[in-house]
């Protein structure tokens, strides 16, 4: 059986089943038990599974990535959340010396099974240190995985599969996504990790994204569709490993690669996919293929400035009328413009 | 341990504390008043209840000294003596903000008053303001640096470091941990085993410490000014630590005991501690006087909230400017 539920109570149902098979499985994060449980996605475990199970823990994000570690080389399967990415970075240390080395460094002997959430901030003013995506940070790194799932399905499924690593895997949440909807199975299931998602098939051109970037690609293809263009939509889900296959074969078909990247362009995942597109099918591209990320600066509080770094809908039609090589939109046509929160319901503060 | 004396206050200065800490309060009431109206458009992190501690501290900061802050730095802000209307522009995300608007209330600065920044990564300005010090002493400058930092702060490893660094090389530095009890929801019996000390750990360090009660403003006076007069004498730092509590939720303008996260009755507990109400009552200020000065400086308020509302955006060039120095 399958119903609509919320991206946050996709992680929230994955959690508990884990609970509930895994007796080795064990929560632990800043604000985990408390009254709001992480954007609820933790809302209600400790009632159900116990203090000691499911872990709040001190200002302490260092040592706790290393308590973690040591946990879950010593047969624990911890799952330790960061309310924003950039806390996780006061433990990087413990994550890109130790658990990514971890199993290489004691010749496969020892292993670290441990999932990290990282939850992405955006708007409302949240300002240069609390909207931070950072994700090629991560992806740069041999012995990490790194999950970007774009709706509550992917969410659901992607958990359950990082938690069935034995590796240290990066799962990125976008707090967009959210309060996003889409059909979620009752029951447990996993994705695969390393396997792109084709959303959508179509033969223009291809439009590669992930993590809330897919929220943009679905509404470009929708105004795209009254003029008869339609993108093969291809999530990459999986930032390490990634599946350059799928999206190779979609732009052998199409000729024509756009790619929404959800941080600064200078050096990111847009850039990886280019490259290894242009490097293996370079003959059958129509057009040089194109990339769209954030602005290159900190990102603003002041939602006149934010409003600038995120890409608009307007910016995302006009790469695609430069790789389509033709002018699509009329010079009246309005785009809906970027906005500080998603939907009106939010005001703040977090 | 040096033992306290008890100064005796002239009316003067009570009066001068009074109305630093009234200040701070009513702003923060009309900034939670007006949250409401979604124009001020980004996390704020209100003092209300915690006054005493900025007035107290920054009654004795001389214009060589400096401050640092973290994310609840309002009062830290307008305690030392930071511009209003700077601070509530950048509030609303205006040019005219302390830091143009690029920052929101996260990230006030106002280096006329001696705030160097506020910096809302839990911890990280603790080694910044330290750094402070350390260049003030390589290069022979007076002057102290207080950084205010949290009871959840002093739970990261950068405050023992930073605790190290500035004994081992005797910086002035004047650390002042804001005990409320509480990090977001959780409270300290949660995340510090009861025997651990805030006071302790800076003893350990080679620091000198004291606490005081944090909701009473002549206390946190006379400690902080012992406590500067000790670091002078010695030219080392010192940690004061005063106990307090925040009254509204941790981030945003509401009030949030509902939720029940804290015993009942100890938010009623610590409000009937209130620092103003018991200064005012020492004071034996006549209602009409007191109300006086709350309709004076409110209007002084409401003048700087009409400045922000119709001051101008930074415009589209703003956004690459600033990057690099
Ligand atoms: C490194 C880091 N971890 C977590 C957070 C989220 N956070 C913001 S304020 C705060 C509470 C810190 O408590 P305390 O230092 O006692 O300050 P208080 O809010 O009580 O004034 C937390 C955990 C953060 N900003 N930075
Ligand atoms: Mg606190």
């Amino acid at each position: 059986m399958s119903r609509i539920i919320n991206f946050n109570e996709a992680i929230l149902e994955a959690t508990e089943e884990i609970l509930t098979n895994h007796s080795n499985s064990i929560i632990v994060g800043l604000g985990v038990p408390d009254p709001k449980g992480i954007f609820g996605t933790t809302l209600g475990l400790t009632e159900k599974y116990g203090s000691n199970r499911v872990y709040d823990m001190p200002t302490a994000e260092n040592a706790m990535t290393g308590i973690a570690i040591g946990a879950a080389i010593n047969g624990l399967r911890p799952i330790m959340t960061h309310q924003r990415v950039e806390f996780s970075l006061l433990g990087i240390e413990q994550l890109i010396n130790q658990a990514a080395k971890w199993h290489y460094m004691t010749g496969g002997k020892s292993r670290v099974p441990l999932v990290i959430r990282l939850i992405v901030g955006r708007g409302w003013g949240q300002g240069p240190q609390h909207s931070q995506f950072l994700e090629p940070i991560f992806a740069h790194v041999p012995g990490l995985k790194v999950l970007c799932p774009s709706s509550a399905y992917e969410a659901k499924g992607l958990l359950w599969s990082a938690f069935n690593d034995d590796n240290p895997v990066i799962f990125f949440e976008h707090r967009w996504l959210h309060s996003t909807k889409s059909i979620v199975p009752e029951t447990p299931y996993s994705l695969p990790i390393g396997k792109c998602n084709i959303v959508e098939e179509g033969t223009d051109f291809t439009l590669v994204s992930y993590s809330y970037g897919l929220t943009e690609c679905r509404k470009i293809a929708k105004i795209l569709k009254s003029f008869d263009i339609h993108p093969e939509i291809v999530d990459i889900r999986s930032l390490r490993p990634i599946d350059h296959q799928t999206i190779i074969e979609s732009v052998k078909k199409t000729g024509r690669l756009l790619c929404i990247d959800n941080g600064w362009s200078h050096m990111n995942i847009a850039a990886e996919i280019i490259s290894n597109v242009v490097t293996e099918t370079f003959k059958s591209l129509k057009s040089p293929p194109q990339r769209i990320g954030i602005a290159d600066v900190p990102i603003p509080s002041t939602r006149s400035l934010a409003n600038l770094v995120y890409p608009s809908l307007k910016d995302i039609a006009h790469k695609i009328e430069t790789i389509m090589e033709r002018k699509i939109f009329p010079d009246q046509f309005s785009f809906p413009e970027n906005q500080d929160v998603p939907d009106q319901s939010f005001t703040g503060p977090f | 341990m040096p033992s306290i004396p008890s100064y005796k206050m002239d009316q003067e200065t009570k009066y001068e504390l009074l109305h630093s800490m009234l200040f701070i309060r009513l702003v923060e009431e009309k900034i939670a008043e007006k949250y409401s109206e979604n124009q001020m458009r980004c996390p704020v992190h209100l003092s209300i209840g915690q006054e005493a501690i900025a007035s107290g501290v920054c009654a004795h900061l001389s214009p060589n000294d400096k401050l640092i802050s973290a994310h609840r730095s309002h009062a830290h802000y307008l305690a030392a003596g930071g511009d209003l209307k700077a601070m509530l522009c950048e509030l609303y995300g205006k040019i005219d903000g302390c830091a143009k608007g690029k920052g929101g209330s996260m990230h006030l600065i106002d280096l006329e008053a001696g705030l160097i920044s506020a910096v809302p990564i839990v911890g990280s300005s603790i080694a910044i303001g330290t750094g402070v010090a350390w260049s003030n002493r390589i290069q022979k400058l007076d002057g102290i640096v207080a950084i205010f930092l949290g009871d959840g702060a002093t739970e990261e490893g950068v405050f023992s470091e930073s605790l190290d660094f500035a004994a081992l090389h005797d910086l002035k530095v004047l650390f002042v941990c804001e005990n409320n009890h509480y990090s977001v929801y959780t409270h300290i019996s949660e995340r510090q085993h009861s025997k651990r000390s805030i006071c302790d750990i800076a003893r350990a360090h080679g620091i000198t410490s004291f606490s005081a009660e944090g909701n009473e403003v002549v206390e946190v006076y006379d400690l902080t000014k012992e406590a500067l007069s000790f670091m002078n004498d010695n030219a080392c730092p010192v940690l004061v630590e005063f106990s307090t509590f925040r009254w509204r939720e941790h981030c945003g303008p509401n009030w949030d005991d509902d939720l029940g996260y804290r015993k009942d009755g100890e938010l009623k507990n610590w409000m009937d501690k209130c620092s103003i109400k018991s200064l005012r009552d020492n004071l034996g200020i006549s209602d009409t006087r007191y109300l006086n000065l709350v309709n004076e400086l409110n209007e002084m308020i409401l003048d700087a909230f009409k400045h922000a509302e119709s001051s101008q955006f930074p415009n589209e060039s703003e956004l690459v400017s600033d990057v690099y120095a």
